[in-house]
């Protein structure tokens, strides 16, 4: 068992599932969508995107690519609700939750291609 | 440029990562302590976009102070912890990134990448230069003096930031490697679409080898040119079909025997091989009698068998008693350095001496010696570096072989006009007799300096004006040696070869008619080829060549000269 694998799987995983704990419930209901747990999906995406820097594969790219755009998606939410509730004043009405649920919605599509990935690379693997 | 970046990224993972954790743990942090509001009753907590506000101007050290409102203790106590984890997380990556910086791998891997990309950029044909020492430097002034282009590859980094003080004309990438690496090869551009030859001119016969044979297997179509200096080493480059071999002990040697037997064709060799503008050496010719010889290593045996060859008695000082010897020539263990060993070799009745050895300081002793004893001595002296010149010049031997000399001199003549080499190889094949008429001719155009050597040929690539012309009228090799812009005086040049349809003919003469496809050698001085380049190339210039008169650019005027020379 190596280590480095576990700590990897780990982060992609977690990436994930907050992503997903985060994105299921009604989507314009704010109430239903903690805004701590969009904190740690970003925190776990941006660490799962640091542990893919530096692997030169063709695999390895595409694992980086869906970690850059699961980033953008989450800050692109978090933005969107620090604007809504700090600048304009708004406040979570329907609409502004259900964009940020929905972007968080694009990340968690790109999360789940890069567990896909991490599957494919397991599956692969003859070891 | 990509591996540099994925370097950095890769050795910056662990500092990014503590970052990340730090900075959520304090932002996290602050978003569930309780604030205080202006009248200090408990107010809720900061949210997150004010606590990662906060966050980011305390960790970078901007502090703009307790924003939106005074803290609580509570808060206060928090915020000293994140400050001191935020400010351990900064200089943790930013110590890792000096450390990168300053690692030696890293630079090496900028230093390669940026020389590569200069390579790359390279838009003008050019040659790669391996081996920079003694040899190589003096071939690098001379290309750049030429204005052709190079790339430098030399194992030693002390010769390449030498490289980088040379005042140049041209930007030169030099990189510190080892060329026997292909890899380096590459990089240095030998698949570029522009390089057209490979100079290996390192020390180590080896590594000259090496290059050799991956330039005929990387890029088969370059010139390859490489200095051997041993004779197994000859044979190896030989037997997969290298271009030029310069092994610079035989090629002394057998100017050696030129001189002894042929002067005036050796003379003639010098004036076509020597590095332009330099002088011409003053002529001797090596006495026959009794010779000394001392030393027996890679340049005295070719010397050795030369002058026996022609019949010389030849005795040699060596202080190794091992090796055999052959009957004619006689043999004296010992260190020519001695004037009693140099006695006993028969110096006072010889009529020349070889200082052959290795090592500069001996072959300038043997030589002050052996003069002492015999003031009458033909001297022949070995310089094995160019640094000893000025020694070498206050002695003033008949000869002074420096193999490095011979080594730019004969690259740089084959390697910039490729028809030089059959030049020489028909010049060898005539009398002495006709080389001196030839030398006489030289000497009476350029008088004691040594000329440029050029190839023109007269095609549409790189005669336009001239072989449009020729296509319909006719010309004579003339029209290429008047000055079109003084008074038609005669240009300071002189054509030496002129080959048409694999015929050679030598010093043709001023009014041969010339045709298209022919390829012409000249010697001359800079101006001559400059302006010769242009009759070649602009109509004009050719007309007014040809006819006296001006010619006229615009097509109404070309009509209309036309209708009036009806």
């Amino acid at each position: 068992m190596n280590l480095e694998k576990v700590v990897f799987a780990f982060f992609i995983l977690l990436a994930a599932t907050l992503n997903f704990g985060f994105f299921i419930g009604d989507i314009a209901n704010p109430e239903l969508h903690s805004v701590y747990e969009l904190f740690a999906a970003i925190v776990v995406s941006m660490i799962a995107t640091v542990l893919k820097f530096g692997d030169r594969t063709q695999i390895g790219a595409i694992h980086l690519a869906t970690s850059l755009v699961a980033d953008l998606q989450l800050i692109a939410a978090a933005l969107t609700w620090a604007i809504a509730v700090h600048v304009t004043g708004v406040g979570m009405t329907a609409h502004v939750t259900s964009s940020v649920v929905s972007l968080s919605g694009g990340a968690l599509f790109a999360n789940i291609v890069s567990v896909v990935i991490l599957i494919i690379e397991t599956v692969m693997l003859r070891r | 440029m990509s591996s540099i970046f994925f370097i950095i990224l890769r050795r910056m993972r662990a500092p990014l990562i503590v970052l990340i954790v730090i900075y959520a743990v304090s932002v996290l942090g602050l978003t569930l302590v309780p604030g205080v509001d202006a009248n200090g009753q408990p107010a809720p907590a900061l949210s997150f976009f004010h606590a990662f506000y906060f966050i980011s101007y305390t960790a970078t050290t901007i502090g703009f102070g307790e924003i939106p409102n005074a803290f609580s203790d509570a808060q206060r106590l928090w915020v000293t912890v994140s400050i001191y984890l935020t400010v351990i997380g900064w200089s943790y990556s930013i110590v890792t990134l000096l450390a990168l910086l300053q690692d030696k791998a890293f630079q090496n891997v900028l230093v390669v990448g940026r020389f590569a990309r200069r390579v790359r950029h390279l838009q003008e044909p050019f040659y790669l230069v391996c081996g920079c020492g003694e040899t190589g430097a003096l071939v690098c002034r001379t290309l750049d003096e030429m204005n052709v282009r190079f790339v430098v590859v030399e194992s030693r980094e002390e010769r390449v930031q030498e490289l980088d003080l040379e005042d140049f004309k041209t930007d030169v990438p030099a990189l510190a490697a080892d060329a026997m690496s292909s890899r380096i090869l590459e990089l240095a551009g030998l698949r570029h679409p522009q390089c057209v030859g490979v100079l290996a001119l390192t020390n180590d016969d080896n590594a000259n080898l090496a290059i050799a044979i991956a330039t005929r297997l990387l890029n088969p179509q370059l010139t390859v040119l490489a200095r051997a200096e041993n004779a197994a080493t000859v044979d190896n480059m030989v037997s997969f079909g290298t271009h030029h071999i310069i092994n610079p002990f035989e090629r002394f040697a057998e100017y050696l025997g030129l001189a002894i037997e042929a002067p005036h064709t050796l003379r003639l060799l010098e004036w076509v091989t020597g590095l332009p503008g330099s002088q011409m050496p003053v002529p001797h010719r090596p006495p026959a009698g009794a010779w000394v010889v001392c030393g027996n290593g890679r340049f005295a045996k070719p010397v050795v068998r030369e002058l026996a060859d022609h019949q010389f008695r030849v005795t040699v000082i060596t202080p190794d008693a091992s090796e055999p010897v052959e009957p004619p020539l006689q043999r004296v263990v010992g260190s020519g350095v001695r004037a009693d060993t140099l006695q006993s070799a028969g110096i006072v009745e010889a009529v020349g001496l070889v200082a052959g050895t290795d090592n500069d300081v001996n072959n300038l002793s043997i030589a002050v010696t052996a003069k002492g004893l015999n003031p009458d001595l033909f001297v022949i002296l070995r310089q094995n570096r160019v640094l000893n010149s000025p020694l070498f010049e206050a002695f003033s031997a008949q000869f002074t072989m420096v193999s490095s000399r011979i080594i730019a001199h004969e690259s740089l003549a084959t390697i910039i006009t490729p028809l030089l080499a059959t030049f020489l190889g028909e010049v060898r094949k005539h009398p002495d007799d006709w080389a001196a008429t030839a030398c006489a001719r030289m000497e009476g155009m350029f008088g004691n300096e040594v000329p440029q050597v050029w190839t023109v040929a007269i095609n549409a690539a790189e005669a336009p004006a001239l072989s449009d012309h020729l296509a319909r009228g006719h010309a004579e090799i003339s029209v290429l040696l008047r000055d079109f812009q003084g008074n038609d005086e005669p240009l300071e040049a002189l054509p030496l070869m002129l080959v048409r349809q694999a015929r050679h003919s030598l010093f043709p003469a001023d009014n041969m008619p010339l045709q298209c496809g022919d390829v012409l050698l000249f010697a001359g001085r800079g101006h001559a080829r400059d302006e010769q380049r242009t009759a070649l190339v602009n109509a004009n210039v050719l007309a007014y060549l040809l006819t006296g008169r001006e010619g006229s650019g615009g097509w109404l005027w070309q009509r209309f000269e036309r209708w009036r020379g009806r």
